[in-house]
């Protein structure tokens, strides 16, 4: 693997749509569950631990070149929240249109033909991890980072808090990172021989209520 | 495998409390032995030729005590009255719940279960098999499950349904008795519905639950979670509208022809509003 | 890196003039400029003027809300179906500039949907005079800076007021209350840009939008002619 692309891949620059969504913290900060850099902590550190492990192992099985149809209905099962759901394809679609142009491939074609509105982001993420020579680990690795830098950086913007508290909070957080990213390609591995049911379905009960309530909003600075 | 009967706890309302501690009795659990009870409870509701459904399996065994209780319709109601309480640690209790073709099958239960810790260092397991046939109908709505400090459960409820099958199905964690700190427990619920995954979401909490479980993206302090999953086959074409039931608790479709209510509050009675509730909104 | 790619399948084009069943696809207008210059405005009269005579959407990328939509639906200056808002996370530039892949999703599926069209208008979230739009977005964009902004704003120059294909002063009917000098704004502006054009207008006037609604015009048949 190349760690220079892993870096293209990973940048929160990388151009795939990620900068308009909060990964529920504007729910969370609106409901006053987080205020400072210690509830984004514990905000990232949960959803690291369930959505965060649930992408990252999504990814990383597509990483491994499992058919991206399968994983695409089991994200759908893990991902009860209809809204959520919305936002997971349209995230995807942005994504697969990054891949195509920066890493094509004809499985990204594939995919892109069969699900014209967007696969679940962490199935094309781990197929564009795929064609842009990378693996498992890397893939795993770039969707348990999204899961908390994304939240990090809305909180930024919404509690204008200091964004070095809130790099720190990152900061603390990578060895956790690196275990649950290993979590996620060790059942990623299971997937052949065992099908998607091996995959972790962490849930966080107020990540799917909150982005329902957030879905419902007239005023908002994220699309969730 | 034999049934067995326990020294109760002393928990008023507790599923299988049998009241004034009793001994240990013959094929009860032996504390010199470091292994917990295994136990099946059985029951299957098949319709007779007057479309009446009947429950030719009803067995329930050590702690899961099955009783049949009337119905006033022509759908066959069971109650999971529990003979002691259970589970404990090491304990691996299983409920195999079957519903036939066209039979309608509505189960329940007398308390709530309470995962207790016991002997064992290993946790207790609890699975729920649901299975609804063709054109059949079950509705699964037992009392809470309630994790108490120090206990140590595995809990996987696993529902199979054929096509035009219908599946209410509701559960309720409750984390800890009144002011004590829940114990762990992991709760996995699966839905497969004409051999595809319609949803499949499991929560950790409690010690050893991976971090963050309490924090503002997961419980945020709420000691009382439930789930509402309607399976019907007219969702498919008529998907529910997605609304929120009040500030904590939201419904949803999914991606077939489901939806689930996810609902957390401070306490089971509060929890149990808003899912009665929502059973009020979304029951066929 | 929206030059090197295939055209075999659906969502692969960027600022490519094809789409991928091989039509060539609707001219793009962007329209930028700072909060309360006119944008909305501005978009609200190009398509009273011109959906008479051209089959045309509007994107529009609201910084916290749908206002932005919602008044265009609301003064029904389009069918529903052919307005699009675009949510862009209290980073508007970054949504028609850094990573346009939300607006490329919402001009395709206007094309898909409604199409086929001669013209997007893609209007983008009040800003301020450094926003500019991807070339990977828009074939040409638009901005907008009125005279109660201040009419120094023309001489500061900027990214938005030296490189848009068209500048526009809106709302020189204020002009005499907010004490800006036109003469001075105009004069500076064609400092800054050269042989680009500038417009000046105010939407309350009879002449309207018309000058702007004819430089669409222009650019249209330039690219249907291209």
């Amino acid at each position: 693997m190349s760690r220079a692309t892993l870096l293209v891949l990973a940048d929160g620059r990388f151009p795939a749509g990620g900068h308009a969504h909060s990964g529920g913290a504007e729910a969370a900060v609106a409901a006053g569950r987080i205020k400072d850099a210690a509830g984004l902590e514990a905000f990232c550190r949960g959803r690291l631990h369930t959505s965060g492990l649930v992408a990252a192992a999504l990814a990383a099985t597509a990483a491994l070149g499992v058919d991206p149809l399968l994983l695409d209905d089991a994200a759908d099962a893990r991902t009860p929240s209809a809204a959520l759901r919305t936002v997971a394809r349209k995230l995807g679609r942005q994504m697969m249109r990054a891949a195509r142009s920066t890493w094509p491939s004809p499985e990204l074609d594939a995919l892109a033909a069969v699900r014209p509105k967007g696969a679940h982001q962490p199935v094309v993420l781990g197929l564009a991890a795929r064609s842009a020579g990378l693996g498992p680990e890397d893939a795993a690795h770039v969707a348990v980072y999204e899961a908390v830098s994304g939240p990090a950086t809305a909180v930024v913007r919404l509690l204008s808090l200091d964004p070095f508290d809130a790099t720190r909070v990152l900061a603390r957080l990578a060895p956790e990172l690196d275990r649950v990213a290993a979590d996620a390609v060790a059942a990623a591995r299971r997937v052949p021989d065992h099908g998607v049911d091996a995959l972790p379905a962490a849930s966080a009960p107020l990540l799917d209520i909150g982005a329902e309530a957030h879905a419902g909003w007239a005023v908002r600075l994220f699309a969730s | 495998m034999s049934s067995a009967v326990r020294v109760s706890v002393d928990e008023p309302g507790a599923v299988g409390a049998p009241g004034a501690g009793g001994a240990v009795a013959s094929g009860g659990r032996d504390s010199s032995v470091d292994s917990g009870i295994r136990a099946v409870a059985r029951i299957r509701a098949e319709v007779d030729a007057r479309g009446v459904s009947r429950l030719p399996v009803l067995e329930g065994e050590g702690p899961l005590a099955v009783r049949r209780v009337r119905s006033s319709g022509q759908e066959a109601r069971v109650a999971l009255v529990g003979a002691m309480s259970a589970p404990l640690g090491g304990d691996r209790l299983t409920v195999e719940a079957t519903a036939g073709v066209g039979a309608r099958l509505d189960i329940g239960s007398s308390a709530a279960t309470i995962a207790l810790p016991g002997q064992s260092e290993r946790p207790a397991r609890y699975d729920v098999r649901l299975s609804v046939a063709e054109d059949a109908e079950l509705r699964w709505l037992p009392e809470q499950l309630i994790s108490a400090y120090g206990s140590s459960l595995r809990m996987t409820t696993r529902a199979e349904l054929a096509p035009g099958a219908r599946l209410l199905l509701r559960e309720e964690q409750v984390l800890g008795r009144a002011g004590e700190e829940p114990g762990a427990l992991t709760s996995r619920l699966t839905v497969r519905c004409d051999g595809r995954t319609l949803l499949d979401q499991e929560l950790s909490c409690g010690p050893g639950a991976p971090g963050g479980w309490d924090g503002p993206a997961a419980l945020a302090g709420h000691r009382a979670l439930g789930q509402l999953v309607v399976v019907h086959p007219e969702l498919a074409h008529s998907p529910a509208e997605p609304r929120m039931l009040g500030e904590h608790a939201a419904l949803t479709p999914l991606a077939g022809p489901g939806l689930l209510v996810t609902a957390v509050a401070a306490d089971a009675l509060l929890l149990r509003r808003v899912l009665d509730e929502a059973v009020r909104l979304v029951a066929w | 890196m929206h030059l090197d790619h295939s055209h075999d399948g659906p969502a692969a084009v960027s600022a490519d003039a094809v789409r991928p069943d091989g039509r060539r696809r609707a001219l793009r207008i962007g329209l930028g400029g700072p909060v309360g210059s006119g944008k909305t405005a501005t978009v609200a009269a190009l398509c009273r003027t011109l959906r008479d005579e051209l089959s045309l959407a509007v994107v529009t990328n609201d910084i916290y809300t749908r206002e932005d939509a919602a008044f265009l639906l609301r003064e029904a200056v389009l069918p529903p179906e052919r307005i699009t808002a675009v949510e862009t996370g209290a980073c508007p530039h970054t949504a028609i500039r850094d990573d346009i892949s939300a607006n490329l999703e919402a001009v395709e599926d206007l094309e898909d949907e409604v199409g086929p069209l001669d013209l997007v208008l893609v209007e983008s979230g009040g800003d301020n005079l450094t926003a500019t739009f991807s070339r990977g977005l828009v074939d040409a964009q638009v901005f907008v800076i009125d005279v109660a902004g201040g009419d120094d704003i023309p001489r500061k120059g900027g990214p938005g007021v030296t490189t848009a294909d068209l500048l526009v002063i809106n709302k020189t009917d204020l002009a005499p209350y907010v004490g800006s000098d036109l003469q001075r704004m105009e004069r500076d502006a064609k400092e800054q840009r050269a042989e680009l054009p500038v417009v000046l207008q105010s939407l309350r006037s009879e002449h309207g939008v018309t000058d702007v609604a004819t430089w669409v015009r222009e650019r249209l048949a330039a690219w249907t002619a291209a």
